[in-house]
């Protein structure tokens, strides 16, 4: 059994490292992944995240660190049959139809005890990645696209506890990524804690709540996005407002004026952004434009990554 | 065992819809149709010319082990084809992480995938051994004196390449496991040739050297059981009293059955190398 304590970390790694001969790949990860959360695990390519995930399962032995996974070491058996895995590089055996790579795993998943996913699992699995129609068809005449809606069902089929994307949206369109982020919404619902590892920055910006930034195997930033990417700066393009207007607008946050007809309040949160245009309004002043200026993840990415890169 | 056996069913599962079975099936089926329709034309020549039954007798046996040969090298590259990839090829895939991030042990998948391929080899050494003495018994009348020996001794050489090919795998890609294998073969055989052709010169170091070599992989040991259980006497006692133990030399004769120092010792080889493939895997980064 796994000896997660309940309200532990999902994920507590301390110090992780994994050196390949003279290459670190991994030189010290700290982080920490509470339950219930999707956690995104960003960084350029190379930077150490599919090793990272590789210790975390098992699938590699660290050369330094500590680390707990649902509580148990790394690599337990009994923590791996609650860890749903989507690898980066994969391909399921061509010659299984799509329903039997979900039987497999479902059985794979019981063999220490208890029964598999029952069929009614594994159809709502398949009807969840939209796959429902492609259920009989060997996995060898899929797309990439396909493949991967099908290693998303396998991940997510029998509602474990914590489940491990790597890259899952790299082979998808656009409308495939946004059904992988619904999917990843009601994994969460339903009680699942994810780590999502990408280097997609907007799917990560817009699905989860929490992430780490690495490279060169290290942690560069972490935390909730809100707080990495700083006070919201709100720009409106305003005439007509009368100084006493100017001084209601105060309480949302810092308010400047430039020359023009631009005025910017920084700090503003964002739900209160209809609140400020209507002060504005209902002070008399007309508003032409409305611009929140708060950095991307992108911005923040390339601010943290560009600043230790030595790339070639 | 649970995993073991799952393993074992999709091994053996993948063997038939990748039509590998199909295709083995239907091949042994030509050939024992072409080599028993020869043998039938010979005796039949035979017969009408006049040969004495004896003598019919002594040509089918020596033909029947020359077939027996054809599937003995048939069955060693299909377990060398087959047991080579069977774990690179899921390595290379990424099938292998997806199966070893479930609950199971890394030793469930290397015993699981060998013993899904022994079932295979073992169906097949089987099918095409007995179908071959069945039509020879048909179109001669000659039965081997031990049929079935006969059979699970062209199974278990198969079997000791597919251990070690499985070994091979762990480490090396397919190709490069599957080329050692079938060189390793040739020379086990050849060095059962080289031990008869030493004793018959009385050369120590080259007997030792082709001696410790058939220990080493103890495939043509196991290829001269087989040969012992399909000769008659009559051809062991004649070569014996003719040549000797030069007549070992002949890679198509045995004067004797393995002996039982070296059945265990073969059967412990192969529980070793099995062992030392899990190790192999388990100190895998993958």
């Amino acid at each position: 059994m796994s000896a997660a304590a309940p309200g532990g970390a999902i994920i507590d790694t301390r110090g992780l490292a994994k050196r390949y001969g003279r290459t670190d790949a991994l030189v010290d990860l700290t982080l920490g992944v509470e339950p219930g959360e999707i956690f995104g695990f960003l960084g350029p390519n190379g930077a150490g995240k599919t090793t990272a995930v590789k210790l975390l399962l098992g699938l590699a032995r660290a050369t330094g660190g500590d680390a707990t996974v649902l509580g148990a070491p790394l690599g337990d058996r009994a923590a791996r049959r609650e860890i749903g895995y989507l690898p980066e590089l994969f391909r399921y055996q061509p010659w299984l139809r799509a329903r039997e790579v979900l039987e497999l795993h479902a059985r794979l998943r019981a063999v220490d005890g208890g029964a598999p996913a029952p069929a009614a699992a594994i159809d709502g699995a398949l009807d969840d990645v939209g796959l429902s129609d492609r259920a009989g068809d060997p996995v060898g005449s899929f797309s990439k696209g396909m493949q991967q809606r099908l290693g998303l069902a396998v991940a997510l089929l029998g509602n474990p506890r914590l489940v491990i994307l790597d890259e899952p949206t790299s082979a998808l369109d656009p409308v495939g990524r946004a059904d992988v982020r619904a999917i990843v919404r009601r994994a969460r619902e339903a009680g699942a804690t994810v780590l999502l590892n990408s280097h997609l920055l907007t799917e990560v910006e817009r699905v989860c709540d929490r992430v780490a930034i690495v490279d060169h195997g290290r942690v560069l930033a972490s935390g909730r996005i809100d707080d990495l990417l700083g006070d919201t700066q709100l720009r409106v393009r305003v005439t007509d407002l009368p100084a006493t207007g100017l001084d209601g607008l105060a309480r949302f946050g810092a308010v400047e004026t430039d020359d023009g007809d631009w005025l910017t309040i920084t700090g503003v949160i964002d739900e209160d952004i209809p609140d400020v245009v209507a002060a504005i309004v209902l002070a008399g002043g007309r508003v032409h434009a409305v611009d929140t200026g708060r950095g991307t993840l992108e911005e923040l990415f390339m601010h943290v990554v560009g600043d230790t890169t030595d790339r070639p | 065992m649970r995993a073991i056996l799952i393993i074992a069913r999709l091994t053996v599962a993948e063997t038939a819809r990748r039509r590998i079975l199909a295709v083995l099936f239907a091949l042994t089926v030509v050939s024992v149709a072409l080599t028993t329709w020869g043998i039938e034309r010979l005796v039949t020549l035979a017969r009408d010319g006049g040969t004495p039954d004896i003598e019919i007798v002594l040509g089918v046996s020596q033909v029947q082990i020359l077939v027996a040969f054809m599937f003995s090298f048939v069955l060693a590259m299909t377990a060398a084809f087959l047991g080579a990839p069977a774990i690179a090829a899921d390595l290379e895939s990424g099938v292998a992480h997806a199966i070893l991030a479930r609950p199971i042990r890394r030793a469930d998948l290397i015993v699981g995938r060998w013993l899904g391929l022994v079932v295979v080899i073992a169906a097949y050494a089987a099918a095409s051994g007995l179908l071959d003495i069945a039509a020879v018994r048909l179109v001669s009348g000659y039965t081997p004196p031990q049929p079935l020996l006969a059979v699970v001794f062209l199974a278990a050489q198969a079997v000791v390449l597919l251990t070690f090919a499985m070994l091979m795998s762990t480490r090396l890609p397919a190709i490069a496991g599957g080329a050692i294998c079938v060189v390793l073969f040739g020379l086990g055989w050849m060095a059962g040739v080289f031990a008869g052709i030493g004793r018959f010169f009385d050369a120590g170091p080259l007997v030792a050297a082709a001696e410790a070599s058939r220990w080493l992989l103890p495939s043509d040991g196991l290829w001269r059981g087989t040969i012992y259980s399909l000769e008659p006497q009559l051809v062991v006692a004649g070569a014996i009293s003719g040549a000797g133990e030069a007549a070992d030399a002949n890679p198509f004769f045995a004067s004797a059955p393995p002996p039982a120092t070296f059945l265990a010792w073969s059967v412990a080889w192969i529980v070793v190398v099995l062992v030392l493939a899990v190790v192999s895997l388990r100190r895998r980064d993958l």
